[in-house]
Protein backbone atom coordinates (compact mmCIF):
# COMPACT_ATOMS: atom_id res chain seq x y z
CA UNK A 1 0.00 0.00 0.00
CA UNK A 2 1.13 3.68 -0.93
CA UNK A 3 -0.01 5.92 1.48
CA UNK A 4 -3.55 5.96 3.04
CA UNK A 5 -6.70 6.12 0.69
CA UNK A 6 -7.04 10.14 -0.64
CA UNK A 7 -10.23 12.11 -0.60
CA UNK A 8 -10.77 14.26 -3.32
CA UNK A 9 -11.68 18.05 -1.43
CA UNK A 10 -11.97 21.60 -1.80
CA UNK A 11 -10.33 24.26 0.10
CA UNK A 12 -13.14 26.61 1.37
CA UNK A 13 -11.17 28.63 3.40
CA UNK A 14 -7.56 30.06 3.49
CA UNK A 15 -7.12 32.39 7.04
CA UNK A 16 -4.30 34.69 7.88
CA UNK A 17 -3.89 33.44 11.32
CA UNK A 18 -0.19 35.81 11.84
CA UNK A 19 2.53 36.83 9.57
CA UNK A 20 4.09 33.04 9.46
CA UNK A 21 1.01 31.00 9.81
CA UNK A 22 -2.13 30.23 7.44
CA UNK A 23 -5.16 28.21 8.58
CA UNK A 24 -6.67 25.77 5.28
CA UNK A 25 -10.22 24.12 5.64
CA UNK A 26 -11.06 21.24 3.52
CA UNK A 27 -14.75 19.90 2.53
CA UNK A 28 -15.06 16.82 0.05
CA UNK A 29 -15.31 17.74 -3.39
CA UNK A 30 -18.87 15.29 -3.07
CA UNK A 31 -19.89 17.30 -0.18
CA UNK A 32 -20.66 14.45 1.72
CA UNK A 33 -19.00 13.63 5.93
CA UNK A 34 -15.43 13.69 6.11
CA UNK A 35 -14.14 10.38 7.65
CA UNK A 36 -14.20 10.79 11.52
CA UNK A 37 -11.10 10.96 13.00
CA UNK A 38 -9.11 11.20 16.76
CA UNK A 39 -7.43 14.15 18.27
CA UNK A 40 -4.14 13.84 17.16
CA UNK A 41 -4.59 12.68 13.83
CA UNK A 42 -2.57 13.95 10.40
CA UNK A 43 -3.55 14.36 6.66
CA UNK A 44 -1.09 14.13 4.16
CA UNK A 45 -1.99 17.04 1.73
CA UNK A 46 -1.13 16.79 -1.79
CA UNK A 47 0.52 19.98 -4.08
CA UNK A 48 0.68 19.74 -7.92
CA UNK A 49 3.64 22.09 -7.78
CA UNK A 50 4.60 22.74 -11.68
CA UNK A 51 4.94 19.23 -12.33
CA UNK A 52 6.55 18.43 -8.94
CA UNK A 53 4.69 16.44 -6.90
CA UNK A 54 5.06 17.14 -3.05
CA UNK A 55 3.42 15.42 -0.01
CA UNK A 56 3.16 17.40 3.35
CA UNK A 57 1.75 16.15 6.37
CA UNK A 58 -0.42 18.46 8.72
CA UNK A 59 -1.64 17.48 11.83
CA UNK A 60 -5.79 18.17 11.87
CA UNK A 61 -6.63 20.95 14.11
CA UNK A 62 -10.92 20.91 13.82
CA UNK A 63 -12.92 19.33 16.50
CA UNK A 64 -13.12 15.61 15.74
CA UNK A 65 -16.86 16.20 16.24
CA UNK A 66 -17.65 18.19 13.54
CA UNK A 67 -17.23 15.88 10.06
CA UNK A 68 -17.78 18.74 8.13
CA UNK A 69 -14.25 19.31 7.10
CA UNK A 70 -11.05 19.15 8.21
CA UNK A 71 -8.80 22.32 9.13
CA UNK A 72 -4.80 22.57 9.19
CA UNK A 73 -2.55 25.41 9.94
CA UNK A 74 0.65 25.40 8.61
CA UNK A 75 3.31 27.63 9.52
CA UNK A 76 5.75 29.20 6.58
CA UNK A 77 9.12 27.47 6.35
CA UNK A 78 11.35 29.98 4.21
CA UNK A 79 14.37 27.77 4.42
CA UNK A 80 12.44 24.85 3.84
CA UNK A 81 11.92 22.58 0.51
CA UNK A 82 8.71 24.49 -0.20
CA UNK A 83 5.65 22.46 0.59
CA UNK A 84 4.83 25.33 2.79
CA UNK A 85 5.79 27.78 0.33
CA UNK A 86 3.18 26.39 -1.70
CA UNK A 87 0.29 26.44 1.17
CA UNK A 88 1.00 29.92 1.38
CA UNK A 89 1.43 31.57 -1.93
CA UNK A 90 -0.58 29.36 -4.32
CA UNK A 91 -3.90 27.61 -2.27
CA UNK A 92 -6.43 29.97 -2.35
CA UNK A 93 -10.12 29.08 -1.80
CA UNK A 94 -11.60 27.03 -4.47
CA UNK A 95 -8.37 24.98 -5.27
CA UNK A 96 -9.38 21.55 -5.59
CA UNK A 97 -6.74 19.60 -4.06
CA UNK A 98 -6.13 15.52 -2.96
CA UNK A 99 -5.65 15.07 0.69
CA UNK A 100 -5.69 11.65 2.56
CA UNK A 101 -7.93 9.96 4.86
CA UNK A 102 -6.47 10.83 8.34
CA UNK A 103 -3.94 8.63 10.15
CA UNK A 104 -3.09 9.01 13.75
CA UNK A 105 0.69 8.38 15.14
CA UNK A 106 -0.22 10.80 18.40
CA UNK A 107 -3.08 9.65 19.54
CA UNK A 108 -4.27 10.35 23.51
CA UNK A 109 -4.05 7.45 25.73
CA UNK A 110 -7.97 7.22 26.98
CA UNK A 111 -7.17 5.03 29.93
CA UNK A 112 -5.04 7.93 31.42
CA UNK A 113 -6.23 9.99 34.40
CA UNK A 114 -5.23 13.33 33.43
CA UNK A 115 -3.45 14.64 29.81
CA UNK A 116 -0.97 16.82 30.42
CA UNK A 117 0.31 18.37 26.80
CA UNK A 118 2.88 20.95 25.68
CA UNK A 119 3.19 22.54 23.16
CA UNK A 120 5.98 24.94 21.15
CA UNK A 121 4.79 26.84 18.42
CA UNK A 122 3.05 25.15 15.38
CA UNK A 123 3.26 22.02 17.63
CA UNK A 124 0.26 23.11 18.86
CA UNK A 125 -2.15 22.01 16.10
CA UNK A 126 -2.35 18.57 16.74
CA UNK A 127 -3.40 19.24 20.61
CA UNK A 128 -6.37 21.67 19.58
CA UNK A 129 -7.98 18.88 18.26
CA UNK A 130 -7.04 16.50 20.88
CA UNK A 131 -8.31 18.96 23.69
CA UNK A 132 -12.05 19.69 21.76
CA UNK A 133 -11.85 15.56 21.49
CA UNK A 134 -11.20 15.42 26.08
CA UNK A 135 -13.96 18.71 26.12
CA UNK A 136 -16.71 16.35 24.38
CA UNK A 137 -15.57 13.27 26.64
CA UNK A 138 -15.42 15.25 30.02
CA UNK A 139 -11.13 14.37 29.91
CA UNK A 140 -9.05 15.90 32.45
CA UNK A 141 -6.22 18.13 30.79
CA UNK A 142 -4.07 20.51 30.96
CA UNK A 143 -2.12 22.70 28.16
CA UNK A 144 1.11 24.09 28.54
CA UNK A 145 1.77 26.19 25.36
CA UNK A 146 5.30 27.92 24.34
CA UNK A 147 5.67 30.61 21.66
CA UNK A 148 8.21 33.10 20.79
CA UNK A 149 6.36 36.03 21.66
CA UNK A 150 2.09 37.51 21.36
CA UNK A 151 2.25 37.47 17.99
CA UNK A 152 3.28 34.29 17.05
CA UNK A 153 1.38 32.58 19.61
CA UNK A 154 -0.97 31.11 17.12
CA UNK A 155 -4.76 30.44 18.95
CA UNK A 156 -3.77 31.59 22.58
CA UNK A 157 -6.42 33.86 23.06
CA UNK A 158 -8.96 31.58 21.40
CA UNK A 159 -7.67 28.51 23.42
CA UNK A 160 -7.46 30.30 26.90
CA UNK A 161 -11.14 32.13 26.12
CA UNK A 162 -12.30 28.47 25.27
CA UNK A 163 -10.66 26.43 28.18
CA UNK A 164 -9.53 29.21 30.56
CA UNK A 165 -7.31 28.03 33.68
CA UNK A 166 -6.33 25.05 31.64
CA UNK A 167 -4.35 26.58 29.18
CA UNK A 168 -0.74 28.43 30.14
CA UNK A 169 1.08 30.35 27.94
CA UNK A 170 4.71 31.31 28.03
CA UNK A 171 6.56 33.69 25.57
CA UNK A 172 10.00 33.57 24.83
CA UNK A 173 10.64 36.89 24.03
CA UNK A 174 8.86 37.86 27.29
CA UNK A 175 11.61 35.86 29.55
CA UNK A 176 8.60 33.18 30.57
CA UNK A 177 10.08 29.56 30.42
CA UNK A 178 7.60 26.16 31.60
CA UNK A 179 9.25 25.26 35.09
CA UNK A 180 9.22 21.63 33.74
CA UNK A 181 10.53 19.61 36.97
CA UNK A 182 7.99 21.08 39.30
CA UNK A 183 5.15 20.81 36.55
CA UNK A 184 5.82 17.09 36.24
CA UNK A 185 6.26 16.41 40.28
CA UNK A 186 3.01 17.77 40.45
CA UNK A 187 1.50 15.51 38.48
CA UNK A 188 -1.11 12.49 39.83
CA UNK A 189 0.14 8.62 38.77
CA UNK A 190 -1.72 7.92 35.73
CA UNK A 191 -0.92 11.36 33.86
CA UNK A 192 0.48 10.74 30.52
CA UNK A 193 2.16 13.10 29.21
CA UNK A 194 2.14 14.38 25.14
CA UNK A 195 4.61 16.83 23.62
CA UNK A 196 5.25 18.57 19.95
CA UNK A 197 7.35 21.05 18.80
CA UNK A 198 10.66 21.20 18.11
CA UNK A 199 13.39 18.70 18.29
CA UNK A 200 15.10 20.56 21.02
CA UNK A 201 11.92 20.83 23.36
CA UNK A 202 11.01 16.99 22.88
CA UNK A 203 13.63 15.97 24.00
CA UNK A 204 14.30 17.94 27.12
CA UNK A 205 10.19 17.10 27.99
CA UNK A 206 11.21 13.60 27.50
CA UNK A 207 14.41 13.24 29.21
CA UNK A 208 13.11 15.41 32.12
CA UNK A 209 9.84 13.39 32.38
CA UNK A 210 12.47 9.84 32.32
CA UNK A 211 15.07 11.31 34.86
CA UNK A 212 11.75 11.69 37.09
CA UNK A 213 10.97 8.32 36.90
CA UNK A 214 7.99 8.58 34.53
CA UNK A 215 7.76 5.58 32.64
CA UNK A 216 7.81 5.28 28.73
CA UNK A 217 4.46 4.08 28.36
CA UNK A 218 2.90 7.60 29.35
CA UNK A 219 5.04 9.56 27.61
CA UNK A 220 3.91 10.45 23.85
CA UNK A 221 5.59 12.88 21.59
CA UNK A 222 5.39 14.02 17.96
CA UNK A 223 7.73 15.85 15.72
CA UNK A 224 7.15 17.60 12.58
CA UNK A 225 10.09 15.93 10.87
CA UNK A 226 10.63 17.91 6.85
CA UNK A 227 12.81 15.38 4.88
CA UNK A 228 16.23 16.90 5.02
CA UNK A 229 18.03 18.63 2.39
CA UNK A 230 21.57 16.80 1.52
CA UNK A 231 23.87 16.07 -1.06
CA UNK A 232 22.39 14.34 -4.33
CA UNK A 233 23.27 10.32 -4.43
CA UNK A 234 21.87 7.46 -6.25
CA UNK A 235 20.29 4.31 -5.44
CA UNK A 236 19.43 1.25 -6.84
CA UNK A 237 16.56 -0.62 -6.46
CA UNK A 238 16.83 -4.62 -6.40
CA UNK A 239 13.23 -5.73 -6.91
CA UNK A 240 12.45 -2.98 -9.38
CA UNK A 241 15.45 -3.03 -11.27
CA UNK A 242 15.42 0.79 -11.79
CA UNK A 243 18.15 2.82 -10.35
CA UNK A 244 17.04 6.59 -9.30
CA UNK A 245 18.66 9.67 -8.97
CA UNK A 246 17.65 11.72 -5.89
CA UNK A 247 18.43 15.44 -5.80
CA UNK A 248 19.53 17.55 -3.29
CA UNK A 249 16.49 18.78 -2.12
CA UNK A 250 14.34 15.37 -2.63
CA UNK A 251 13.68 12.82 -0.29
CA UNK A 252 14.64 9.11 -1.63
CA UNK A 253 10.59 8.26 -1.43
CA UNK A 254 10.23 11.51 -3.52
CA UNK A 255 12.44 10.28 -5.97
CA UNK A 256 11.18 6.72 -6.42
CA UNK A 257 7.82 7.94 -6.51
CA UNK A 258 8.94 10.14 -9.33
CA UNK A 259 10.58 7.55 -11.24
CA UNK A 260 7.12 5.80 -11.34
CA UNK A 261 7.69 3.50 -8.81
CA UNK A 262 4.55 2.69 -5.89
CA UNK A 263 6.97 2.65 -2.93
CA UNK A 264 4.81 2.34 0.60
CA UNK A 265 4.24 5.05 3.02
CA UNK A 266 2.08 6.54 5.51
CA UNK A 267 3.44 9.41 7.37
CA UNK A 268 6.86 10.74 5.40
CA UNK A 269 7.73 12.14 8.43
CA UNK A 270 10.13 8.93 9.69
CA UNK A 271 7.22 7.85 12.37
CA UNK A 272 5.14 5.44 11.19
CA UNK A 273 7.25 2.77 10.31
CA UNK A 274 5.76 2.16 6.79
CA UNK A 275 8.25 2.72 4.36
CA UNK A 276 11.07 0.64 5.96
CA UNK A 277 12.90 -0.89 3.36
CA UNK A 278 15.86 -3.23 3.25
CA UNK A 279 19.35 -2.15 2.80
CA UNK A 280 20.89 -5.13 0.49
CA UNK A 281 24.26 -3.48 0.06
CA UNK A 282 25.99 -0.09 0.95
CA UNK A 283 28.95 1.25 0.08
CA UNK A 284 28.99 4.49 1.82
CA UNK A 285 27.16 5.96 5.46
CA UNK A 286 23.69 5.56 5.67
CA UNK A 287 22.44 9.08 7.09
CA UNK A 288 19.38 8.09 9.20
CA UNK A 289 17.07 10.84 10.27
CA UNK A 290 13.89 8.75 10.98
CA UNK A 291 12.39 8.05 14.78
CA UNK A 292 11.50 4.83 13.33
CA UNK A 293 14.12 2.25 13.23
CA UNK A 294 15.90 1.10 16.69
CA UNK A 295 20.00 1.37 17.32
CA UNK A 296 20.60 -1.81 17.05
CA UNK A 297 18.88 -1.55 13.22
CA UNK A 298 20.92 1.97 12.27
CA UNK A 299 24.06 0.25 13.49
CA UNK A 300 23.87 -3.49 11.58
CA UNK A 301 23.11 -0.73 8.52
CA UNK A 302 20.09 -3.55 7.35
CA UNK A 303 17.42 -1.01 6.64
CA UNK A 304 16.39 2.19 6.01
CA UNK A 305 13.44 4.68 5.92
CA UNK A 306 13.26 6.50 2.58
CA UNK A 307 11.03 9.05 3.36
CA UNK A 308 13.19 10.72 5.70
CA UNK A 309 16.83 9.08 5.44
CA UNK A 310 19.93 9.61 2.82
CA UNK A 311 22.91 8.08 1.82
CA UNK A 312 26.31 9.61 1.38
CA UNK A 313 28.66 7.30 -0.64
CA UNK A 314 29.33 5.44 -3.92
CA UNK A 315 26.46 2.52 -4.18
CA UNK A 316 23.46 1.78 -2.49
CA UNK A 317 21.04 -1.11 -3.25
CA UNK A 318 17.25 -1.06 -1.84
CA UNK A 319 14.92 -4.03 -1.53
CA UNK A 320 11.95 -2.10 -3.56
CA UNK B 1 16.56 -19.67 44.90
CA UNK B 2 12.94 -20.40 43.60
CA UNK B 3 13.16 -17.77 41.28
CA UNK B 4 10.50 -18.79 38.44
CA UNK B 5 10.72 -18.63 34.53
CA UNK B 6 7.63 -18.83 32.52
CA UNK B 7 7.81 -20.94 29.13
CA UNK B 8 7.11 -18.88 25.78
CA UNK B 9 3.86 -20.44 24.29
CA UNK B 10 1.55 -17.51 24.30
CA UNK B 11 1.63 -14.01 22.99
CA UNK B 12 -0.53 -13.03 25.88
CA UNK B 13 1.47 -15.53 28.53
CA UNK B 14 2.76 -12.98 30.63
CA UNK B 15 6.26 -12.44 31.01
CA UNK B 16 8.60 -11.30 34.26
CA UNK B 17 12.52 -9.87 35.14
CA UNK B 18 14.06 -9.33 37.80
CA UNK B 19 13.13 -6.40 40.12
CA UNK B 20 16.20 -3.47 39.90
CA UNK B 21 16.04 0.17 41.51
CA UNK B 22 15.13 2.71 38.98
CA UNK B 23 15.09 6.23 40.26
CA UNK B 24 11.96 7.76 41.46
CA UNK B 25 10.23 10.49 44.29
CA UNK B 26 8.91 6.87 46.02
CA UNK B 27 8.71 3.61 45.91
CA UNK B 28 5.78 1.45 46.31
CA UNK B 29 6.56 -2.78 46.40
CA UNK B 30 3.74 -5.28 46.52
CA UNK B 31 5.32 -8.79 47.29
CA UNK B 32 3.29 -12.01 48.23
CA UNK B 33 5.40 -15.52 49.50
CA UNK B 34 8.78 -16.02 48.18
CA UNK B 35 8.52 -12.63 46.26
CA UNK B 36 10.02 -11.43 49.98
CA UNK B 37 13.17 -12.35 48.37
CA UNK B 38 13.33 -10.58 45.51
CA UNK B 39 12.68 -7.41 47.91
CA UNK B 40 15.88 -8.64 49.97
CA UNK B 41 17.80 -8.17 46.38
CA UNK B 42 16.56 -5.10 45.59
CA UNK B 43 17.05 -3.30 49.28
CA UNK B 44 20.68 -4.98 48.95
CA UNK B 45 20.93 -3.61 45.43
CA UNK B 46 20.22 0.26 46.47
CA UNK B 47 20.03 -0.12 50.14
CA UNK B 48 19.19 3.90 49.83
CA UNK B 49 15.40 2.86 48.67
CA UNK B 50 14.49 2.38 52.61
CA UNK B 51 13.95 5.98 52.92
CA UNK B 52 10.80 6.24 50.42
CA UNK B 53 9.95 2.95 50.34
CA UNK B 54 6.41 1.93 50.97
CA UNK B 55 5.81 -2.04 51.42
CA UNK B 56 2.98 -4.41 51.10
CA UNK B 57 3.66 -8.26 52.12
CA UNK B 58 1.65 -11.14 51.87
CA UNK B 59 2.49 -14.03 53.05
CA UNK B 60 2.43 -17.33 50.92
CA UNK B 61 -0.45 -19.49 50.50
CA UNK B 62 2.56 -22.05 50.92
CA UNK B 63 2.82 -20.72 54.05
CA UNK B 64 6.09 -19.00 53.24
CA UNK B 65 6.34 -15.91 55.39
CA UNK B 66 9.18 -13.45 55.26
CA UNK B 67 7.87 -10.83 56.66
CA UNK B 68 9.71 -10.47 59.95
CA UNK B 69 12.96 -10.77 57.19
CA UNK B 70 11.47 -7.60 55.67
CA UNK B 71 10.72 -6.29 58.37
CA UNK B 72 14.35 -5.28 58.95
CA UNK B 73 14.87 -3.59 55.96
CA UNK B 74 14.11 -0.30 57.46
CA UNK B 75 11.51 0.62 54.96
CA UNK B 76 9.21 4.32 55.22
CA UNK B 77 6.27 2.04 55.54
CA UNK B 78 5.97 -1.61 55.57
CA UNK B 79 2.50 -3.53 56.22
CA UNK B 80 1.75 -7.10 56.03
CA UNK B 81 -1.76 -8.36 55.16
CA UNK B 82 -3.29 -11.83 55.07
CA UNK B 83 -4.32 -11.87 51.52
CA UNK B 84 -4.07 -9.28 48.37
CA UNK B 85 -7.99 -8.65 48.56
CA UNK B 86 -7.47 -7.78 52.14
CA UNK B 87 -4.83 -5.16 51.14
CA UNK B 88 -6.42 -4.09 47.68
CA UNK B 89 -7.86 -0.84 49.65
CA UNK B 90 -4.78 0.47 50.64
CA UNK B 91 -2.47 -0.53 47.12
CA UNK B 92 -5.48 1.76 45.47
CA UNK B 93 -5.46 4.32 47.93
CA UNK B 94 -1.28 4.50 47.98
CA UNK B 95 -1.94 4.23 44.09
CA UNK B 96 -4.91 7.05 44.26
CA UNK B 97 -2.86 9.22 46.18
CA UNK B 98 0.68 9.28 44.42
CA UNK B 99 2.24 11.33 41.58
CA UNK B 100 4.08 10.58 38.36
CA UNK B 101 7.28 9.54 39.60
CA UNK B 102 6.45 6.68 41.90
CA UNK B 103 7.77 3.55 40.90
CA UNK B 104 5.90 0.62 41.71
CA UNK B 105 7.20 -3.41 42.39
CA UNK B 106 5.36 -6.46 42.28
CA UNK B 107 7.13 -9.87 42.92
CA UNK B 108 5.84 -13.06 44.20
CA UNK B 109 2.89 -15.57 42.36
CA UNK B 110 1.31 -14.81 39.28
CA UNK B 111 -1.73 -14.17 40.40
CA UNK B 112 -0.01 -11.37 42.96
CA UNK B 113 1.82 -9.65 40.22
CA UNK B 114 -1.19 -9.96 37.96
CA UNK B 115 -3.19 -8.01 40.46
CA UNK B 116 -0.92 -5.30 41.08
CA UNK B 117 -0.97 -4.39 36.96
CA UNK B 118 -4.61 -4.38 37.20
CA UNK B 119 -4.84 -2.38 39.87
CA UNK B 120 -1.94 -0.06 38.50
CA UNK B 121 -3.66 0.26 35.10
CA UNK B 122 -6.83 0.97 36.75
CA UNK B 123 -5.00 3.62 38.49
CA UNK B 124 -3.93 5.43 34.39
CA UNK B 125 -0.34 3.87 34.73
CA UNK B 126 1.09 2.31 31.40
CA UNK B 127 1.78 -1.54 31.45
CA UNK B 128 5.83 -0.72 31.07
CA UNK B 129 5.51 1.05 34.76
CA UNK B 130 5.11 -1.98 36.68
CA UNK B 131 8.59 -3.89 37.47
CA UNK B 132 7.63 -7.55 37.94
CA UNK B 133 9.98 -10.48 39.19
CA UNK B 134 7.93 -14.27 39.70
CA UNK B 135 9.29 -15.96 42.42
CA UNK B 136 7.75 -19.12 44.24
CA UNK B 137 4.95 -20.89 43.71
CA UNK B 138 3.96 -21.32 39.95
CA UNK B 139 0.21 -21.54 41.05
CA UNK B 140 -1.89 -19.75 38.44
CA UNK B 141 -5.53 -17.69 38.98
CA UNK B 142 -7.78 -18.79 36.18
CA UNK B 143 -11.52 -18.03 35.51
CA UNK B 144 -13.68 -20.70 34.54
CA UNK B 145 -14.92 -19.06 31.07
CA UNK B 146 -18.04 -21.14 31.74
CA UNK B 147 -19.48 -19.27 35.40
CA UNK B 148 -16.60 -16.75 35.06
CA UNK B 149 -16.12 -17.75 38.49
CA UNK B 150 -12.14 -17.31 39.18
CA UNK B 151 -10.25 -19.55 41.43
CA UNK B 152 -7.13 -18.91 43.10
CA UNK B 153 -4.19 -20.57 43.60
CA UNK B 154 -4.77 -23.50 41.35
CA UNK B 155 -1.02 -25.99 40.63
CA UNK B 156 -3.02 -28.51 38.65
CA UNK B 157 -4.33 -29.34 35.22
CA UNK B 158 -7.02 -30.17 34.75
CA UNK B 159 -8.13 -28.98 38.11
CA UNK B 160 -12.14 -28.45 39.41
CA UNK B 161 -14.01 -25.31 39.47
CA UNK B 162 -13.96 -23.93 42.70
CA UNK B 163 -17.74 -22.29 41.64
CA UNK B 164 -19.69 -24.67 39.33
CA UNK B 165 -17.52 -27.44 39.51
CA UNK B 166 -16.98 -28.60 35.52
CA UNK B 167 -13.77 -30.35 34.97
CA UNK B 168 -11.09 -27.25 33.56
CA UNK B 169 -8.19 -27.61 31.14
CA UNK B 170 -5.79 -24.50 32.17
CA UNK B 171 -4.63 -22.25 28.79
CA UNK B 172 -2.09 -20.08 28.92
CA UNK B 173 -4.57 -17.08 27.62
CA UNK B 174 -3.94 -14.44 29.79
CA UNK B 175 -6.59 -11.62 30.41
CA UNK B 176 -4.48 -8.55 31.45
CA UNK B 177 -7.90 -7.25 32.86
CA UNK B 178 -8.91 -10.15 34.90
CA UNK B 179 -5.09 -10.83 35.66
CA UNK B 180 -6.25 -14.92 35.34
CA UNK B 181 -5.56 -17.84 33.05
CA UNK B 182 -7.96 -18.72 31.21
CA UNK B 183 -10.01 -22.36 32.07
CA UNK B 184 -12.09 -24.46 29.84
CA UNK B 185 -14.34 -26.82 30.24
CA UNK B 186 -12.28 -30.57 29.50
CA UNK B 187 -14.69 -32.94 29.19
CA UNK B 188 -17.82 -31.25 27.43
CA UNK B 189 -18.20 -33.38 24.79
CA UNK B 190 -17.75 -36.85 26.36
CA UNK B 191 -18.68 -36.11 29.88
CA UNK B 192 -16.65 -37.78 32.33
CA UNK B 193 -13.71 -38.60 30.42
CA UNK B 194 -10.93 -36.61 32.26
CA UNK B 195 -7.70 -36.88 31.85
CA UNK B 196 -6.07 -37.16 35.13
CA UNK B 197 -4.65 -33.99 37.08
CA UNK B 198 -1.00 -33.39 36.72
CA UNK B 199 0.96 -31.00 38.89
CA UNK B 200 2.04 -28.51 36.52
CA UNK B 201 2.09 -25.21 38.62
CA UNK B 202 3.99 -25.95 41.59
S1 LIG C 1 6.51 6.92 5.66
FE1 LIG C 1 6.31 6.84 7.80
S2 LIG C 1 8.32 6.32 8.39
FE2 LIG C 1 8.53 6.65 6.30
Amino acid sequence: MSGASKIPAIVTEVVEVNSLIKRFRFVREDGGPMPGFSGGSHTVVEMEDDGRRRLNAYSLMSDPADRSGYEISVRRDDGGRGGSMFMHARVKPGMRMQISQPVNLFGLDLRAKKHLMIAGGIGITPFIAQMAQLDGLGGRFELHYAARDRELGAYMNELSARYGERVHRYYDTEGQAIDLPTLLKGQPLGTHLYVCGPKGMINWVLSTAQKQGWPKGALHSEEFLAPPVGEAFQVDLALSGVTVNVGATQSMLEAIEAAGIDAPYLCRGGACGQCECKVREAEGELLHYDHWLSDEQKEARSHIMPCVSRFKGSRLVIEL
Amino acid sequence: MTQTQSDEIMKSRPRYGVLSYRPGSTHFIVADGEGGEAVQSLFAQAPEIATTAHIVYIPGANGTDLSAALETLGAAVFRKAPSYGAARQRIQKVLGDAHMGLQLYAAGTEGLIGQVQRDAVEAGLPHDALQTEQRGSLARRVQCVHCKGITENVTTDPFVCSHCGLNLFVRDHYSRRLAAFQGVCIDAEDPGEVPPAVERFK
